[in-house]
């Protein structure tokens, strides 16, 4: 389960680069240009990319949402915590409506659903952190994280793990705390984090120059998918979050090859106050 | 003499109403802030993972108090779980909501904020804010309002709580409730036994020290 920071897919570390070996380092480098939304995501439908959910599960078959391809519980008992498919859906409607956010800007992206809300407040942070250590571990390409722990005996854990992940090219997009307390993992510079700006067009994204948090997206009176196949709308970075994960599915449909520090700088150069049409 | 009384027992005896006091000024002020019908404290009781109805003003006061739900259910369990503040509309068109709603508290809102309540690293609670002006369109500086109110309710609560764990530590059974009855039979005694009282009370220190 343990996914370790310096985990590598190489035998032996690369620590340094001979001379006359750059042949062996060759990366994509057919840049534009410019950067455009057009060349970053026009025509994308996210077909393609796997996108995770970590939160409170998802409803089946909601319209909004549409099929989803796994889900998963991360559940503890005593001390002993579990990940194990699961048929139960979503225990309170956060995670359906994320994913239905999600599916509105990439239909066709892959989604897996990792339940680690709802089993109550009590232990949830652990539960959180098996959940991502599993996401990271199954190599999502996007993991969607619209919540966060202030619980500081775990920031060094959750650190590691982002980390991990932004090394294993598994894009977390956290919600930033619009509210004057530590929390985590927005606040790591190998995730995306996402505040809310007031704009109701789905594309809209601003880049911060005052960061922790990175992006604002739309998160005000967004039409969210809730419980019983239905709608209602809701305010929140909860719900800015999903915007971001369904851009980079975007992006990451029609550039695989994207790691997440290119995919962040594709964000960041289509961003709607950079040079981004929206 | 008061002065003892209070050190020993963290002003506890009858500190549960001022705090009650306190967090019911705060709600009432929550709900004035927003222009709201009613709005609502809970305390996360971590023995039984519940939520538990501390404080409301408005809507509900008379019959919610006391009142509890499980820790990750309706959207006071969503922000608790996931630390983010909501805000939600349209509650009452939804079937599922009102139902929900209805057995928990009888009372169905059309719209709902919510914040968690954090001190430091450990999550009290929620506040609530129920019916906010429909024809005022909701902005994120209100968001950012509640984040910053949810901070003050928040202080309010952490007090409630050490103050109540200070008085279970001091009352009846408690382990030191001891004390609790030394410092009131000191105030109640006379000026010579009291200072014997406070001698011997230095001697404890110093053995102690």
């Amino acid at each position: 389960m343990a996914v370790l920071a310096h985990e590598s897919e190489e035998d032996l570390p690369a620590w340094s680069l001979p001379a006359g070996a750059g042949e062996s380092v060759l990366l994509p480098s057919a840049w534009p240009e410019r950067v455009t939304r057009e060349w970053a995501w026009g025509g994308a439908t996210g077909a393609g990319v796997r996108v995770c959910i970590l939160d409170s599960g998802v409803e089946l078959d909601h319209p909004l949402v549409g099929a989803v391809q796994r889900s998963v519980a991360v559940t503890k008992e005593d001390d002993e915590i579990t990940v194990a498919d699961d048929d139960a859906g979503d225990l309170c409607g956060h995670g359906t409506a994320c994913a239905g956010i999600i599916r509105l800007l990439a239909p066709e992206c892959d989604l897996t659903s990792v339940r680690v809300l709802g089993a109550g407040y009590t232990g949830s942070a652990k539960v959180l952190i098996a959940g991502l250590e599993w996401a990271i571990e199954q190599g999502f390409d996007i993991v969607n994280l619209s919540l966060s722990t202030t619980k500081k005996q775990y920031v060094d854990r959750l650190h590691e793990l982002a980390d991990a992940a932004y090394f294993k090219r598994s894009m977390l997009i956290a919600s930033a705390h619009n509210m004057p307390v530590e929390s985590f993992p927005w606040r790591f510079a190998s995730v995306v984090s996402v505040g809310s700006h007031e704009s109701d067009d789905p594309f809209v994204l601003f880049a911060n120059p005052h960061p922790p948090v990175e992006f604002f997206a739309r998160g005000l009176n967004v039409e969210i998918a809730w419980l019983g196949g239905a709608t209602i709308t809701a305010t929140g970075n909860s719900f800015a979050t999903p915007h971001v994960a369904g851009l980079c599915a975007l992006i990451l449909s029609k550039h695989p090859e994207l790691t997440p520090f290119q995919l962040k700088s594709v964000l960041h150069l289509t961003a709607t106050n950079v040079g981004g049409e929206s | 003499m008061s002065d003892l009384r209070a050190a020993v027992a963290a002003g506890v005896f009858g500190a549960d109403d001022a705090f009650r006091a306190l967090l019911q000024a705060t709600v009432e002020t929550a709900r004035g802030i927003f222009h709201a019908k009613a709005a609502s404290v809970f305390l996360l009781d971590e023995a039984t993972d519940e939520l538990v109805f501390e404080a409301v003003a408005g809507e509900g006061s008379e019959t919610l108090l006391g009142k509890r739900f499980p820790s990750s259910t309706g959207v006071a369990g969503w922000v608790l779980v996931t630390r983010q503040p909501l805000v939600v509309d349209d509650l009452s068109k939804n079937t599922r909501f009102s139902r929900d709603a209805a057995a928990s508290t009888g009372y169905v809102p059309r719209s709902l904020m919510a914040v968690p309540l954090l001190a430091e690293d450990t999550a009290l609670g929620v506040l609530e804010v129920l019916d906010r002006p429909a024809d005022v369109p909701f902005t994120l500086a209100e968001m950012d309002l509640l984040g910053l109110f949810g901070n003050q309710a928040a202080i309010a609560l952490d007090l409630l709580r050490r103050a109540r764990r200070a008085q279970a530590a001091l009352a009846g059974d408690g382990e030191l409730a001891a004390l609790a009855r030394f410092a009131a039979r000191l105030e109640a005694a006379e000026d010579e036994q009291r200072e014997a009282g406070l001698a011997l009370l230095g001697a404890l220190e110093r053995l102690l020290a």
